[in-house]
């Protein structure tokens, strides 16, 4: 019996516990999908062919891989074509030609990624797939790299392999800027590196001259070992060490404080110092500390670097995600092409539920489009042949034939992109609170050396340099340094665990700066989905409702089928051949023996019947800024159904949270003005910071009214919010969001609901509160090194230790800080 | 003790050995995936996998 048999017959027998299981995701099988004569069971097509791909080509090892590991992600097969690989365009912009050979390589981002059995898996392709010589997976970026023989196989079938075997493929975008960033990343270890090893060696020697120093060492031993030291710590320094002076010297230049400054003066200071002992035989060395100090802030600096990256790097991957492919009809051929591709004068089909990819005019076909990304409107638009549509809408009806006026950044969305690449790079980067202590640092510092200079140089005149040079190398704030590095790193590391994922630093420390947090409508505030909020009058009715609508395309009937369905009503038969559309009116049937009629309150109040409270109830609907819909049973009007945009169920809760924590709320939306006065009242948003109807570029100035760069948070989903994000303090785009969006933002929430921004708002605080306590440890450690060093009570042993406690007790600081909750 | 003078040369030859070793890894990119490599050596096996299996050259 094979290994894959015992687990098949294990996975069985907790069949009789758990229902039946599928036989590849091990989830269970939806009692309808059982297939009693089959030996596997498989929960969806998708796990059938994964697994059926797996066993053909001998690959079963993979299920007693993944098995060790708990966690269970089922990856299905998409079954798509990929036929957009093989466009010459595509190869342009990701394919990488090795040399002359036919040999070539990509980059591709894998959905479906996550465990040791995965990257057995894809490194298999070679054996899968003849033709691919080389496939390397990295697991954490879900990012696989690929090279094969173009003259042997076409990367539409590789990338249908890999789909078969449960990932489907996109490719990884801005090959440039991810070469650029893994050069950043190589160089930042190389400092590191070269800094560590200049550290563990000076101290080495010091703990020799140390020795020396209590047991007695011979000078010519002594100055060896003082002169080795002294070319360790100039390579640290000249090597590793030169970012501090770059960073004082733009300090410098542009007159703001930055902790590199006092962190370059000791740093200065103390190699001077030491070098001239050093060769002169006599006098203090302080390459140790210096050194240390060094290799202490670089890994500081490394460790939020890292951080950062990785929240940049799932954002990446979610930007991989979105299409960029587009079927472009060549007569009636529909071939699959990279949006790239795509010149004006084409024509694409648009299937319903696709965005649509360009900005273009409808040439063939109606439907209802959803704009709530585009412009934060709630409500879908009807749209018909000849209408002019814009990249980002979504097709929710039926097939639309678009032929192409503007592609990429031509479009509409791509100019609102390059507003919020304005915006961005307008940015001015905060001073940190560590920087605005380090000026006063600096100053103190300096002041404090000229002291004890001119108080030695009576007492002891070849003791005083002495002192104040020790004075300005064991103040060199390390400790100071480290702390908000450290803290930010945690924070943001604790945050993307719980979904937040905060793009830069000093984000966290905006948030708790900030006194505005203004917030879309549209999917922020409400859910950006269609349904059933209110329903006046018969209720017994609703199953009948919920049968007719069933026959309608429409997105209202979407709305309410859903709706009821969610409130567990069961649809009642429709007599059959009964049903009638009415075209933008409404639709009737034979449910139950009664002719019901479900219809706009327009067509309904136009039928001779019975309406007694019809208008009354289509006026308190409409006065809450639902849509109507009214509900006839044999001639008389007995309901009405008021359709809207809910808000969502964390909302109000969530609103109230920030407005005890002090910010001041208010509700910037590009939907109807009444609609978004209804929502945002109802969640007790003061009037005078309700802005309904308000355009992407009036977005942008309702911002700046409030103090754009200066404290305001906004918060927002859409493409029509995206160069509101860039001009705010902090920009959150939540759950859903466009990918404009996303890349605007500061912060993504991946979670839906607004739970999230509170938690943001809680966790910056408590990082900036951190920081605080992190800096005033440090200092109480510098004061008491100064005040020695003043006394002239300073061995250098004695700030060779007090350095590293001081950091030491700063980074256990910031470990135990209970910035975000992390379950 | 005048060894020292031959050993502390030859100790800081060697940290310089180590940190160009370092170098060079950083340089090919070894150090740029931290994770796969670790899950990757425990599922190196010397079968070849499968009938349509075909050996790895490269």
């Amino acid at each position: 019996m094979t290994t894959t048999e015992t687990l098949s017959i294990e996975r069985r027998a907790a069949t009789s516990r758990e229902g039946v299981l599928c036989d590849h995701c091990s989830l269970p099988v939806p009692p309808g999908a059982v297939r009693p004569t089959d030996a596997e069971q498989f929960c969806c097509e998708g796990c059938r062919t994964v697994y059926h791909v797996l066993r053909e080509n001998g690959l079963e090892r993979f299920y007693e891989i993944r098995d060790r590991d708990p966690v269970r992600e089922p990856a299905r097969s998409s079954g798509r074509g990929y036929e957009e690989f093989d466009d010459p365009k595509f190869h342009e912009l990701h394919v990488r030609k090795a040399g002359e050979s036919s040999l070539a390589s990509v980059e591709l981002y894998l959905e479906g990624v996550h465990c040791a059995a995965c990257v057995w898996l894809v490194e298999k392709l070679p054996a899968v797939v003849p033709g691919v010589v080389e496939a390397r997976l990295d697991v954490r970026r879900a990012l696989v790299r690929l090279v094969w023989d173009g003259s042997r196989v076409a990367l539409s079938r590789i990338a249908r392999a890999l789909d078969s075997l449960g990932y489907s493929a996109h490719p990884a975008k801005d090959a440039d800027t991810r070469r650029l960033r893994a050069a950043e990343d190589r160089r930042f270890l190389v400092r590191l590196g070269v800094a560590g090893a200049a550290a563990g060696n000076v101290m080495a020697l010091s703990f020799a001259l140390y020795g020396g120093a209590f047991t007695g060492i011979e000078d010519r031993y002594a100055s060896v070992f003082r002169l080795v030291s002294a070319g360790f710590a100039w390579i640290a320094i000249l090597g590793p060490g030169r970012l501090f002076f770059r960073g004082a010297w733009a300090a410098l230049r542009t007159r703001t404080p930055h902790l590199d400054l006092p962190i370059a003066l000791g740093i200065g200071v103390g190699a001077g110092a030491g070098t001239f002992n050093a060769i002169h035989g006599h006098g203090e060395i302080y390459f140790d500390s210096i050194t240390v100090l060094i290799f202490l802030l670089l890994v500081g600096r490394f460790i939020q670097h890292r951080q950062q990256r990785f929240a940049g790097d799932a954002l990446e991957l979610l930007f991989s995600l979105t299409p960029t492919r587009a079927s472009r009809l060549d007569g009636d051929v529909v071939t699959t092409v990279p949006i790239a591709a795509l010149r004006p004068g084409d024509r694409v089909e648009v299937t319903a539920g696709d965005t649509i990819p360009v900005d273009g005019r409808i040439e063939a076909g109606s439907s209802d489009l959803d704009r709530a990304l585009l412009t934060g409107e709630s409500r879908p638009e009807r749209v018909r042949t000849g209408d002019t549509v814009r990249a980002g809408a979504v097709n929710l009806t039926a097939r639309l034939v678009v032929t192409v006026e503007a592609v990429g950044e031509e479009t509409r969305v791509g100019r609102l992109m390059r507003a919020v690449e304005e915006n961005v790079r307008r940015k001015a980067p905060i001073v940190r609170m560590a920087d605005r202590i380090s000026g006063y640092f600096v100053l103190g510092v300096v002041s404090l050396s000229l002291i004890t200079l001119a108080l030695w140089w009576r007492v002891a005149p070849e003791a005083a340099i002495a002192h104040a040079t020790s004075l300005l190398i064991v103040t060199c704030p390390c400790a100071l340094g480290l702390a908000t590095p450290l803290v930010i790193a945690v924070a943001i590391g604790r945050a993307a665990k719980r979904g937040l994922f905060v793009k830069g630093g000093d984000a966290l420390e905006r948030m708790a700066n900030a006194h505005t947090i203004l917030l879309d409508k549209t999917g922020t505030l409400t859910e950006g989905r269609v349904a059933l909020v209110q329903w006046i009058g018969d209720e017994s009715v609703k199953p009948a409702v919920a049968a007719l609508e069933r026959e309608s395309s429409h997105p209202l009937a979407c709305g309410i089928v859903a709706s009821l369905a969610e409130e567990g009503v069961a649809p009642a038969r429709v007599e059959p051949g009964s049903v009638e559309q009415i075209t933008g009116a409404g639709i009737s049937g034979d449910v139950d023996g009664s002719r019901i009629l479900v219809g706009s309150p327009a067509f309904v109040l136009q039928q001779p019947f019975e309406n007694d409270h019809a208008t009354v109830w289509v006026d308190v609907l409409t006065d809450t800024a639902l849509t109507p819909v009214l509900i006839a049973v044999d001639g008389e009007v007995v309901a009405a159904a008021g359709l809207g945009d809910p808000v969502r169920p964390d909302a109000e809760s969530a609103l109230r949270s920030l407005r005890e924590a002090g910010y001041r709320v208010g509700v910037v939306s590009g939907d109807h003005p009444r609609v978004v006065a209804s929502v945002a009242r109802q969640l007790g948003v003061s009037d005078e910071d309700i802005r309904g109807g308000v355009s992407p570029e009036r977005k942008i100035s309702i911002v700046e009214e409030y103090g754009g760069a200066d404290g305001v948070v906004m918060v927002g989903d859409g493409v029509n919010d995206a160069a509101a994000l860039a001009a705010a303090s902090v920009g959150i785009a939540v759950h859903g969001g466009a990918e404009a969006s996303i890349a605007a933002a500061d912060v993504y929430a991946s979670r839906p609901g607004l739970a999230s921004v509170v938690e943001l708002a809680r966790g910056g605080r408590r990082a900036l509160q951190v920081i605080r306590r992190g800096l005033g440890v440090s200092l109480a450690y510098n004061v008491v090194a100064a005040a020695l060093a003043v006394g002239g009570l300073l061995h250098p042993w004695i700030a060779a230790i007090l350095m590293p406690v001081s950091s030491v007790s700063v980074l256990a600081l910031a470990w135990a800080a209970r910035t975000f909750e992390v379950r | 003790m005048s060894i020292v003078f031959v050993l502390l040369p030859v100790s800081v030859v060697l940290a310089a050995v180590a940190v160009g070793a370092f170098v060079w890894s950083v340089r090919r990119g070894q150090l740029d995936d931290l994770v796969t490599p670790a899950i990757r050596i425990l599922d190196d096996e010397d079968e070849p996998v499968g009938s349509r299996a075909s050996r790895k050259t490269c």
